[in-house]
Formats: C-alpha cells, sequence, structure tokens
C-alpha cells in the first residue's frame, strides 16, 4: 500500500460489491417470487439471484479480508 | 427522450447513484495523500505490482474495447481477438522484461521525459507535443462513444452524457491525480467484469455451447469464417478484415502493438507508479493475465450476436438512413437480451466504468506529459513543486474541457475503431522506433533520435493523406486494393516504424554519438540492471513471463 494510514483500495471495492450484492440479489429473490410480466431471455435461470449472491460473497470476502484494522 | 433499448428500474438506478458516489468519494479521500509533484503525477510510486497491473490493464480498458471491439467482432468475427492476444500479450511482456528496467531506473517521470534523457529536448518536445494532441482526441472519442451508448441504450441526451461522465472524472483525477485514477481504475476493472461477464455466459447456454455457437453462426452467415484466428489470413480477400497474416503479424503483433504497449505514455504511467523495479515488471505481467482473458468478456458477445440475434446489424451510416441497429450497439443488444432488473444496472455502470477509466487514463497522462513535458520544459523551467502540483490539477480541469470539445468533433466521423487505428500509426509507431533504438543501441545520436521520430511521424499522416487523395495507392501503402482500413493502418504503421528506424540508423552515422558514460541507465549495455537470480523461481519475472507466453501460444492453437 502506497500510505501505512490509507484505506485499502480492495476494502473499498469490497464495500461496493456488497452494497451491489445486496440490491441484486434482493431484486432477484422478488423477482423469483413475483415474475414480472416482460422478461429477458433465459430469465426462466434467475441469473440476477445467483449472480447477486456471488457478488455479495466476493465483496464480503474483501471486506472482511482487507478491513483497516487487519491490514494496519 | 429518444427511443431506448431498456429502461432503467430504481434498482439499477440507485446501483449507478453508488457508482458514481463511490469513485468521487475515492478522489476526495486521496486528495490528503496527494501533497507532492510525484504523488499527483506518479501515485508516490508506492503501488504493488497488482495494483499497477491491473491498472496497466484497465486504463486500456475504455470504451473502445467495450463497444468498439465488440462491434468489431460482429464484423470480423474471432480476428478481432488478433488485438488482445498477439496485438497485445509479446509486446507486454517486451516491455516487462526488455524495457522496464530503463524507464525504471532512469526515473523519468514520462516517455517524453526518458526521450530527453537519452536525445534531448528536440525528441521530447516532439514526443510530447504529439502526445498531448493524440490524448485529448483519444479522450474526446471515450466520451463519445460512452454518450452513444447512453443514446441508444437509455436514451439519454448525448449532451448530458458527455458532460457530466467528463466532469465527474475531472473531479476524481483533479483531487487524487494519478492515485485516484488508479485506485479507481482497479475499482472499474472489478465492475466491468462483473457486469459483463453474465453476458458470455448466458450467451454460450442460449446457443448451446461453444459448437452450438459456430453451427448457428455458420446457418446465419453461410460461406463465412468468423471463428478462425489465422486459417483465413493466407490472403487479403479470405477473411472478413481484408488483411493478410503479414499485416497482423508485422503490422499490429509488432509495430502497433508494442508501439503501444511500451511506449503510449497512458499504459506506461501506471506501470512507473509502482513500488520498485521488481513490482515494475511484474505489472505488465500480471496485467498480460487479464488481458489474455478480455476477449471473453469483450469478442464473445460480438460472436454470440452473430448466432442468436433476429436482426442483422448494420453499419452507422445504413442504421442512420434505413434504420435498424448498428454494429456499435451489439453489446448493448445483448446486455438488454439477457439482464433484468439489478443486473441491467450493473451492467451499464461497467460500461460507465470503461468509459471512466479510459477517460482518466488519457486526462492523468495528459496532465503529467504537458506539467512536466511541455509547461516545464518549454514555459516555467524553474518553479517549486507546489507550483507544478497545482498546473497538473488545473491542466486535468482543461484537458477535459479539450476533450469534450474533440468529443463533439468525433461525432462527424463514420468509423470510431479505424480513426484510433489511424492515430496510432500517425504517432505511436515512429514513437516505438525511436524508443527502442535509444534503449538497445549505443550508437544512436540525438539528431537521429530526433529526425527518426520526425520523418516517421510525417511519413506515416503523409501515406495517410495520399491514400485519401489517391485511393489507388491502397495497393501501394497496403500491398493489395482489397485491404480494408485497419489492413491499411496496420502497413502504414509498419512503413512509418521502418522510416523511422532508418532515418535514425542514417542519421546516427552521420553525427557524434553520446559519451558512454552519459548513457548509464538509460541504454542496453551501459546500465547495470539488478539481478533477480537469488530470487526463488516462481517470485522472478522472467518466470511468469514464460507463463504468459506458454497460455498465449496455447490460446492460439486452440482457436488457430
Amino acid at each position: 500500500m502506497h500510505n501505512p494510514g490509507m484505506v485499502s483500495i480492495w476494502f473499498l471495492i469490497g464495500i461496493l460489491l456488497t452494497a451491489y450484492g445486496l440490491i441484486i440479489t434482493a431484486v432477484g429473490l422478488f423477482e423469483y417470487f413475483a415474475p414480472p410480466a416482460a422478461t429477458t431471455v433465459l430469465a426462466n435461470l434467475h441469473p440476477g439471484l445467483w449472480w447477486g449472491l456471488l457478488i455479495l460473497v466476493l465483496g464480503a470476502f474483501y471486506c472482511w479480508r482487507f478491513q483497516p484494522r487487519k491490514t494496519k | 427522450m429518444a427511443d431506448r433499448l431498456v429502461h432503467l428500474s430504481n434498482a439499477d438506478v440507485l446501483i449507478v447513484a453508488l457508482y458514481f458516489a463511490m469513485v468521487i468519494g475515492i478522489g476526495v479521500y486521496l486528495k490528503r495523500y496527494t501533497n507532492t509533484g510525484e504523488d499527483f503525477f506518479l501515485a508516490g510510486r508506492g503501488m504493488s505490482a497488482w495494483i499497477a497491473g491491473l491498472s496497466f490493464v484497465a486504463a486500456n480498458l475504455g470504451a473502445l474495447e467495450l463497444m468498439g471491439w465488440a462491434s468489431a467482432a460482429y464484423q470480423y468475427g474471432i480476428l478481432a481477438t488478433h488485438w488482445y492476444w498477439i496485438g497485445a500479450i509479446p509486446a507486454m511482456l517486451f516491455l516487462a522484461i526488455v524495457m522496464m528496467p530503463f524507464y525504471y531506473i532512469s526515473k523519468t517521470h514520462s516517455v517524453p521525459g526518458y526521450l530527453r534523457l537519452r536525445f534531448g529536448e528536440g525528441a521530447r518536445a516532439v514526443s510530447a507535443i504529439t502526445f498531448a494532441f493524440m490524448t485529448v482526441l483519444m479522450s474526446g472519442i471515450n466520451m463519445f462513444s460512452m454518450a452513444l451508448v447512453m443514446k441508444v441504450v437509455l436514451g439519454w441526451d448525448i449532451h448530458f452524457s458527455i458532460w457530466v461522465s467528463s466532469l465527474t472524472v475531472a473531479a476524481y483525477v483533479f483531487l487524487g491525480g494519478l492515485l485516484s485514477a488508479i485506485f479507481n481504475e482497479v475499482l472499474q476493472f472489478f465492475l466491468i467484469w462483473l457486469g459483463a461477464l453474465l453476458i458470455p455466459i448466458l450467451g454460450l447456454v442460449e446457443a448451446g455451447g461453444w459448437s452450438g455457437m459456430v453451427a448457428r453462426i455458420h446457418q446465419n452467415f453461410p460461406g463465412q469464417d468468423y471463428t478462425h484466428l489465422w486459417r483465413g489470413l493466407g490472403s487479403f480477400a479470405d477473411n472478413p478484415m481484408g488483411i493478410h497474416w503479414t499485416g497482423i503479424v508485422l503490422g499490429l503483433g509488432w509495430v502497433v502493438s508494442f508501439g503501444y504497449w511500451t511506449t503510449d505514455f497512458l499504459v506506461v504511467q501506471r506501470v512507473l507508479s509502482a513500488r520498485n523495479l521488481h513490482a515494475a515488471r511484474m505489472a505488465p505481467i500480471i496485467g498480460s493475465g487479464f488481458k489474455m482473458l478480455v476477449p471473453f468478456i469483450v469478442i464473445l458477445p460480438g460472436l454470440l450476436a452473430l448466432a442468436v440475434l433476429p436482426e442483422k446489424l448494420v453499419g452507422e451510416s445504413v442504421a442512420a438512413a434505413q434504420g435498424g441497429h448498428s454494429y456499435n450497439e451489439v453489446l448493448p443488444l445483448m446486455l438488454a437480451r439477457y439482464c433484468g432488473p439489478g443486473l441491467l444496472g450493473l451492467g451499464i455502470t461497467a460500461l460507465i466504468a470503461g468509459f471512466m477509466s479510459g477517460m482518466a487514463g488519457n486526462v492523468s497522462a495528459f496532465a503529467t506529459v504537458w506539467t512536466y513535458d511541455i509547461y516545464r520544459a518549454l514555459i516555467r523551467k524553474s518553479a517549486t513543486d507546489a507550483h507544478y502540483l497545482n498546473m497538473g490539477r488545473w491542466c486535468t480541469l482543461i484537458g477535459v474541457l479539450v476533450s469534450i470539445g474533440t468529443a463533439y468533433l468525433v461525432m462527424q466521423f463514420q468509423s470510431i475503431m479505424d480513426y484510433v487505428q489511424a492515430l496510432f500509426s500517425f504517432f505511436i509507431a515512429p514513437l516505438f522506433g525511436t524508443v527502442l533504438l535509444g534503449m538497445l543501441w549505443k550508437r544512436a545520436t540525438p539528431a537521429g533520435g530526433v529526425w527518426g521520430l520526425v520523418a516517421g511521424t510525417l511519413s506515416s499522416i503523409g501515406m495517410w493523406a495520399w491514400v485519401k487523395i489517391d485511393p489507388s495507392a491502397l495497393a501501394i501503402i497496403a500491398l493489395s486494393s482489397n485491404a480494408k482500413d485497419m489492413a491499411e493502418n496496420m502497413y502504414r504503421a509498419l512503413w512509418s516504424w521502418l522510416i523511422c528506424a532508418g532515418v535514425t540508423v542514417v542519421v546516427s552515422y552521420l553525427t557524434t554519438p553520446k559519451p558512454e558514460a552519459e548513457l548509464a541507465g538509460l541504454v542496453y549495455g551501459c546500465t547495470q540492471i539488478p539481478s533477480e537470480r537469488e530470487l526463488r523461481l516462481t517470485r522472478r519475472p522472467i518466470f511468469w513471463a514464460g507463463v504468459a507466453c506458454a497460455a498465449f501460444l496455447v490460446l492460439n492453437v486452440i482457436f488457430w
């Protein structure tokens, strides 16, 4: 890291990905239980749900692994 | 509002808004760590190999990569992949293993700065001015591309898109300089992958895997080969790009690729920010690994579009005259095909991130070259570091405003990619000749360097003008009247590089070289390069360069 006191870029990435994962998973869950009338191709595979979960896990891992206290 | 491909839901808007908040937030946060010129222009030379490597690739993963090459894949098939593999990997590895020690040990701030150390002020002035000119044009192209996507996909006003995105980039680069640009580029790299990767995954599921996709392409476009890298390159007329393998190997794989990846300061600046020589050598190697994978999110969607889209896409002018969608819309069309609420926001964010990383790369490189190689060298030679830091900040804003102006100019051009390739052949190909001879040949003299660079650049522009005035000249420049624009650019780059090298050699033999003592740290044979033999094998750059090289060869054989 460039400066010892600086928050890691990986932690910032983790924050954004966690937020994105939560939003996309929530939308995916909502669509799973209440499918919209107009759908995309392969919407039956619920890509939003599993992609959202993947991003959430990735983001949470980065937040945990690179949290400021751990990297100091 | 104009017609649009998709409508954003509240979740999509929230995702896009969070992205803008994050990039601005990073700029505000990093301002406190940007107190000197070294911090602002070279990120304090403190980046790890991974951060410098990802930034190195992300700065190149701009609008043209995402939009332009997906479009090119639809038009030319898998041939577009050459720009990612033979057109990038050997050059990136060459930069890491051969050239990086000279850039790093000389402690230069920029590529024009290296030319000053090696050839004097004349070479620096020529390369700095041409680079600054090219950079603001490239930045304008990025803006235009982004605004085009936003117009097609979301129906946003083209002027609104240009101003909002460019001022956001201006804000975070103004605040945190290269440090902020690099942090955001790494973030953008993640977003681009996560936002774009779903398209090829779902596309392959729909098409029935690779073999299913190939079968569908043959069914939709009978008699044309879109899925082989090398097989159709034996003749200009046997492939949709109208290019011969010599143009790909010598023009693209040698001159254009090596010129861009080893001398274009936009990408080299990212590597110069590394914290030591080992990190600086590893960064392009790490970047090459990711670069090899980029076709899976850029080229594959273009190929899948050939297989699964019910309509046939057409050129920009035909689309404007007769309706329908143009090649340049292929990525947004695929995004709209597979991505519902949430994912659509992520995909749009990926596109915006790509545009911003490309634009920030141009702006931060422009600020450095302007401040150190034009302003300090030609206008105000002795001022405080704080003065140059302020100049860099304000130059960021000015660079963005000039780029906005060029974005409006770019709107007049029909084909974005051909225009960019023409620019490369004008400025980058001769520059590569000058830098390469400067690094590897002790006998190259300052006069040889300057005159070679000038002759290469002018000859390239001259060849371009010649074909514009007399189209029959194409058969001479590109070796065939069947050659298309891209092939012409490749050959023009090759000729201009040869002219640059030839003039440099001839003038050097006619003039007096510098004493060897003045070439220490700048030239092969006069520079003590730190040995890495004490490192274990898996820590050595040469080992990982070998791994990357092997992967590159395997990929070319698989898709031969």
